[in-house]
């Protein structure tokens, strides 16, 4: 498991249903690319997050690809819409089978 | 990850393997990609945006935002990466609008390829060229 | 290796020879929606002769390096900044004390970093705030001094100089502090290394201007510790000075000496007037 891994996700407090809400997301992480070599000469074994997804109750807002040509401490920025109040939950995938998540809720009024 | 200049020239490639493949090498990856995303169908243009930088302070950290309307999923590319991968977007029905931003590494200047699956299974691209600075202060 | 040097030095001096000028911007920094930053200063009475105004390098840095600092989510260094507010908060070292047993909350350090580096009335020398961290961390803690260019370090100047953004650089230079001063100055204008350069040669004669593809700017401090896309990292001042040094092809001065921290006090006076931004985002 990558060290101090931690997740950030802003989304507003409340909207209104149906209204565009944009959420950015960020974690902190090497995106190591496996491409790097150490100071032997030996190469760094790749060790990214490969897959990120958002969730609105369940049902899916984003689901995100990330190949190593992401940047160190990978940023998504994106648009959901919800039809009433509920939970995102955000979820990161490491290479190393290690799963991040956090959730955020919205009231929608 | 600290990605010396060093570094980033290694990202640049398997550094060597690109400096001993011919010109075409990289084209034939992207095309690759292309024809894994679309299954070969031809892709045609219009209806998606790619928002890039037209000159980047360093390869390291390049903000690009995708757009497509109706739009199921958007691949990003960078052409001229060691591997032209960069990621895919796969919008679900609680998405707003099919746009994403994200920070990517771009190995040189270099063209950025956007390609959009749209609701009908047909396909569309555009491409921009972001030009990659390469600093003289090392700091 | 020497030939790629060589071909920085060449580039570096056509440069200075008079390159293509390109301005700073005309734009507003204004982080969060809510801290209005002092970008453009007079400048002060010492450098009237050199500058009319004094400018942050936020000025001279491309849109979307110049977007990335105006919202805290955005700024990659406010990762830093969090990670130091954990550690801010857990005691360490043989007393049991952690920063927050005596200072509270990381928000009542606001005004320390305008003022850094500044005299240690206690013994006289010239303290960077690094220097002041340890004396807390090895006196009133217990606890091992952090290395001054060390993660955990940079990290906690970080978060020092998040609370003080938007007040403006204020270092005293009289009194006590004058010959440090003086001899910050002089290394600012002494020519360093094979390529002959001076900090004046590049930010002073030339801010505004390209070197290689690095447009210049005066060089100000405001912003450290940065976080550079170079190393996606917080970059700490005296590891910035020492790549400029190491640029001109020079032996520079160690990381923590006292050459260095009189050299951040004449810097940072080059900038009174300019708001902290400390963490900045740079290229």
């Amino acid at each position: 498991m990558a060290e101090n891994v931690k997740p950030r996700v802003r989304v507003p407090k409340t909207a209104k249903a149906g209204e565009a809400v944009v959420i950015k997301t960020l974690i902190s992480h090497p995106m190591e690319s496996g491409q790097r070599k150490d100071k032997d000469g030996n190469l760094i074994p790749r060790q990214i997050i490969n897959r990120f997804t958002c969730e609105f109750e369940g049902e899916m807002v984003l689901d995100a690809t990330l190949e190593p040509a992401i940047s160190t401490n990978p940023y998504v920025e994106f648009e959901a819409k919800v039809p009433a109040s509920g939970s995102f939950k955000f979820t990161w995938y490491d290479d190393d089978g290690s799963v991040y998540e956090t959730t955020e809720a919205i009231t929608v009024s | 990850m600290q990605l010396t200049r060093r570094g980033a020239l290694a990202l640049g490639a398997g550094f060597a393997a690109t400096m001993l493949l011919p010109f075409g090498a990289a084209q034939a990856a992207v095309d690759e990609a292309l024809a894994a995303f679309t299954g070969g169908a031809a892709i045609g243009e219009g209806g998606i945006t790619l928002t890039t930088p037209e000159i980047a302070e360093n390869g390291n950290t390049v903000p690009v935002t995708v757009s497509a309307p109706g739009a199921v999923s958007i691949m990003l590319l960078a052409a001229g990466n060691p591997n032209p991968g960069v990621g895919t977007f796969n919008f679900g029905p609680l998405a707003a609008s099919q746009s994403a931003t994200t920070r990517i590494r771009l190995a040189g200047t270099q063209q950025v390829i956007a390609v959009a699956k749209m609701a009908d299974g047909s396909f569309v691209r555009t491409a921009n060229e972001v030009k990659v600075t390469i600093g003289g202060c090392g700091g | 290796m020497s030939q790629k040097y060589a071909l920085i030095g060449l580039v570096a001096l056509a440069a200075v020879a008079g390159a293509a000028k390109a301005d700073p911007v005309d734009d507003t920094l204004v982080i969060n929606d809510e801290i209005e930053m002092i970008t453009v200063a007079p400048a002060p009475d010492h450098l009237k002769d050199v500058f009319d105004v004094v400018r942050s390098g936020w000025l001279y840095r491309e849109t979307e390096t110049r977007d990335m600092q105006r919202d805290d989510f955005e700024n990659p260094a406010m990762l830093h900044v969090e990670a130091a507010a954990a550690v801010w908060s857990t005691p360490e070292g043989t007393e049991g004390k952690s920063c927050a047993s005596c200072h509270n909350d990381p928000e009542s350090m606001a005004g320390v970093r305008p003022t850094m580096p500044k005299v240690n009335p206690n013994n006289g020398e010239l303290w960077a705030l690094e220097q002041y961290v340890n004396a807390c961390r090895t006196e009133r803690m217990g606890a091992e001094a952090w290395k001054w260019d060390s993660q955990d370090m940079r990290d906690m100047t970080a978060l020092i100089s998040s609370v003080s953004r938007g007040l403006p650089m204020n270092v005293a230079i009289d009194g006590p502090a004058a010959p440090f001063w003086e001899k910050g100055k002089e290394i600012y204008y002494t020519r360093y290394g094979q390529l002959e350069l001076s900090c004046a040669n590049c930010h002073e004669d030339n801010n505004g201007r390209y070197i290689r593809a690095d447009h210049l700017s005066q060089g100000q401090t405001n912003g450290f510790p940065v976080y550079r896309f170079r190393t996606t990292n917080l970059v700490s001042m005296h590891n910035r000075f020492k790549g400029c040094i190491r640029d001109t092809r020079g032996e520079p001065f160690e990381i923590g000496s006292p050459e260095f921290v009189a050299l951040e006090l004449y810097v940072a006076s080059r900038g009174q007037g300019l708001s902290v931004e400390g963490p900045a985002v740079r290229q």
